[in-house]
């Protein structure tokens, strides 16, 4: 397994359009499954209902996860993701 | 032949099939379900259509609008498309045994409740995005087309009356008319027929059936008359009115690019009216030169809950761009009276055009108006924006929409954010108590615009939107257009300027008459912009007379 720790700086958090974004990206690398932490609570990063019910705001930290097969390319993909997007 | 007669309120003629408006029913029962892998087959073939449906609208928005709306349609899309959604809907199907669409309303309540719970006011406002994805699903459940018009080809669009909500949602390039059972002149349909520019008829009654659904009809919007599967004769004087309709467009084209200014050189100012920002396109095409009465209610009416500051901004912004330095005026929220919204949770009103309407809401309500004043100001960095209040009758509130005003660009100093200082602010003459102390409000703001319709329902105590009070209800009458006077001296005493936004703009019998009491701008439907255009051109400023005032 695979992660790295995050704090979000965008003023919206991870809201709809990220998500939304991030839910597709983490779909795409097949049996391996990405998942979003935050405060105890965790959630597959491709259910996008799930994700958006963290409630997840600036400033806040998550821990992205990466589990499977292509975990290497996942979480780099993740950390890009999140850099430029939250 | 069937032909029937009713009152024209949109000019042209047009044919095509008649299409009867469906309603979404909101009749979902809890009667059990007989097959429950039948349910599951439709809830899947439903939810296939719904993501086909927003990734091509998503295509399209990308086409059209740019990547921030088209973002919006594909996380649609994913919503649609979401395992636990779906799963929910699922679950609901075995536990209950209820119907596809009871699952689907389930599972769509469950998710915007759980999002409703948060304590993010933006995470609150998705609410409504899983709200939207589930009434899309279960449009396709029912067979009800998004846009009310499921049909191939564009048609003549049927129905008893539409509501505000209802026109905004219709998919506009399916339309080539209306015809109505109910309405009048001044109804959101014959409003909105006006500014698309084809023909309207309403008051139909009865005599418009349902059976005529998918049977050809001619329309003519001038004489109120609908002729369905006409004979030749009949046929023959549709068609050629159609030809004289080609040949007037073209005359029109060649006024592009003209000049509003009499022979004699007094200059008017033709603005548009809009609803919405995709009626700009109108505008530009029409050569307008301005956006007199730009109004926002769309954005209160088209949703189920208060539109937060950014989409109101994100609306205003795309107006004011498009416009390229051209003024936008935009008119604060006219909700009220014959435009009624279910979130703003208004009590019933035995007689609510006199009631809690327009700035009425705005100054019950500090932080609605707040919201939009603030977007307003945002909007006023990328373009000219003036901002107008609707429903003035007394000076104290316009002193107090002013220290709204104040408070918010206060705020937005504070902030950084950039805005004009110099933005107009203006009322709307739509009482006869604004007429009466017009010269202490010009004395407040930056400009005047006649509503019309509403100053001729309260000066003739006419409601506009009544359809039997025919003859009462006279835009013309000497009251009104000495009102109009009045209130002309009144701004051109305070060094403001003046003008109509109301459908009386458009009235080419009342030019002479707006000339002579020295309007200075008139704003209309788009689609009248040219002809008013030409009907000017043609006038002597200097000779015109106050005839039509009977003083």
């Amino acid at each position: 397994m695979k992660n790295f720790e995050y704090t979000i700086t965008d003023p919206l958090g991870i809201h709809a359009r990220p998500a939304g974004l991030l839910a597709k990206t983490a779909k795409g690398f097949g049996d391996t499954t990405v998942t979003v932490t935050k405060g105890g609570n965790t959630v597959k990063a491709s259910q996008l209902m799930k994700l958006m019910g963290l409630g997840v705001k600036q400033g806040d930290q998550v821990t992205v996860a990466a589990e499977g097969p292509s975990e290497e390319e996942a979480i780099a993909a993740m950390e890009q993701f999140f850099k430029e997007n939250l | 032949m069937i032909v029937i007669q009713g009152k024209g309120v949109s000019k042209g003629v047009a044919n095509g099939p008649i299409y009867f408006f469906q309603r979404p029913s909101a009749t979902i029962t809890d009667a059990p379900a007989a097959d429950l892998e039948v349910e599951k087959q439709r809830i899947a073939a439903a939810q296939e259509k719904s993501a086909a449906q927003l990734n091509a609208l998503a295509d399209k928005a990308r086409a059209e609008a740019g990547d921030e709306t088209a973002i919006l349609f594909e996380t649609h899309a994913m919503f649609v498309e979401d395992d636990d959604y779906v799963e929910c809907m699922m679950t609901a199907l075995e536990e209950r045994h209820c119907t596809a669409e009871k699952a689907v309303q389930l599972a769509g309540e469950e998710f915007s409740a759980m999002l409703a719970a948060m304590d993010d006011p933006y995470m609150q406002a998705r609410a409504a995005d899983i709200k939207d994805v589930t009434r899309r699903i279960l449009n396709n459940l029912t067979g009800i087309a998004e846009g009310g018009i499921d049909s191939e080809v564009p048609v003549i669009l049927a129905a008893d009356d539409l509501a505000p909500s209802e026109t905004l949602q219709l998919d506009k390039s399916k339309i080539l008319g209306f015809i109505t059972q109910g309405g009048s002149g001044n109804s959101h349909t014959a409003i909105l027929a006006r500014t698309m520019g084809i023909p309207a008829i309403c008051g139909l009654g009865e005599a418009l059936k349902a059976e005529y659904g998918g049977r050809q009809v001619y329309i003519d919007g001038e004489t109120g008359q609908v002729a369905i599967e006409p004979d030749e004769i009949t046929l023959a004087s549709f068609q050629s009115k159609q030809e004289e309709q080609q040949k007037m467009k073209e005359l029109m084209e060649t006024m592009k690019g003209q000049k509003d200014v009499t022979l004699d050189g007094r200059e008017m100012m033709v603005y548009c009216n809009i609803g919405s920002p995709e009626d700009i396109s109108a505008v530009l095409s029409n050569d307008g030169q301005g956006i007199g009465l730009f109004r926002s209610e769309f954005l209160y009416l088209a949703s189920s809950d208060y539109p937060t500051e950014e989409e109101q901004f994100q609306a205003y912004k795309n107006v004011a761009a498009a416009m390229g330095g051209k003024r936008v005026v935009i008119r604060t929220l006219d909700i009220g009276a014959d435009k009624q919204v279910d979130y703003f949770q208004m009590h019933k009103e035995e007689n609510p055009a006199l009631g809690v309407r327009a700035i009425r809401i705005c100054l019950n309500r500090p932080e609605v108006f707040r919201t939009q004043l603030r977007a307003l100001y945002r909007a006023s960095a990328y373009g000219k924006v003036a901002i107008m209040f609707p429903m003035i009758t007394s000076v104290w509130e316009v002193k107090e929409c002013k220290r709204a005003c104040q408070k918010v660009m206060a705020e937005l100093d504070k902030e950084g954010v950039p805005y004009r200082q110099d933005t107009e602010i203006g009322i709307m003459i739509e009482t006869p108590a604004s007429v009466l102390v017009a010269e202490e409000l010009a004395k407040e703001v930056d400009f005047f615009s006649v509503g019309t319709n509403d100053l001729t329902q309260y000066t003739l105590a006419c409601d506009r939107q009544a359809n039997d009070l025919g003859k009462f209800f006279d835009p013309h009458h000497p009251a009104v257009l000495r009102a109009l006077k009045m209130a002309t001296d009144a701004a051109h005493k305070a060094g403001i300027w003046i003008g109509i936004c109301g459908e009386l703009g458009a009235d080419l019998e009342l030019l002479e008459t707006f000339l002579a009491i020295g309007i200075d701008e008139l704003s209309v439907s788009p689609t009248s912009v040219l002809p008013l255009r030409a009907e000017i051109r043609k006038s002597i400023a200097k000779t015109c007379t106050l005839e039509k005032l009977e003083c």
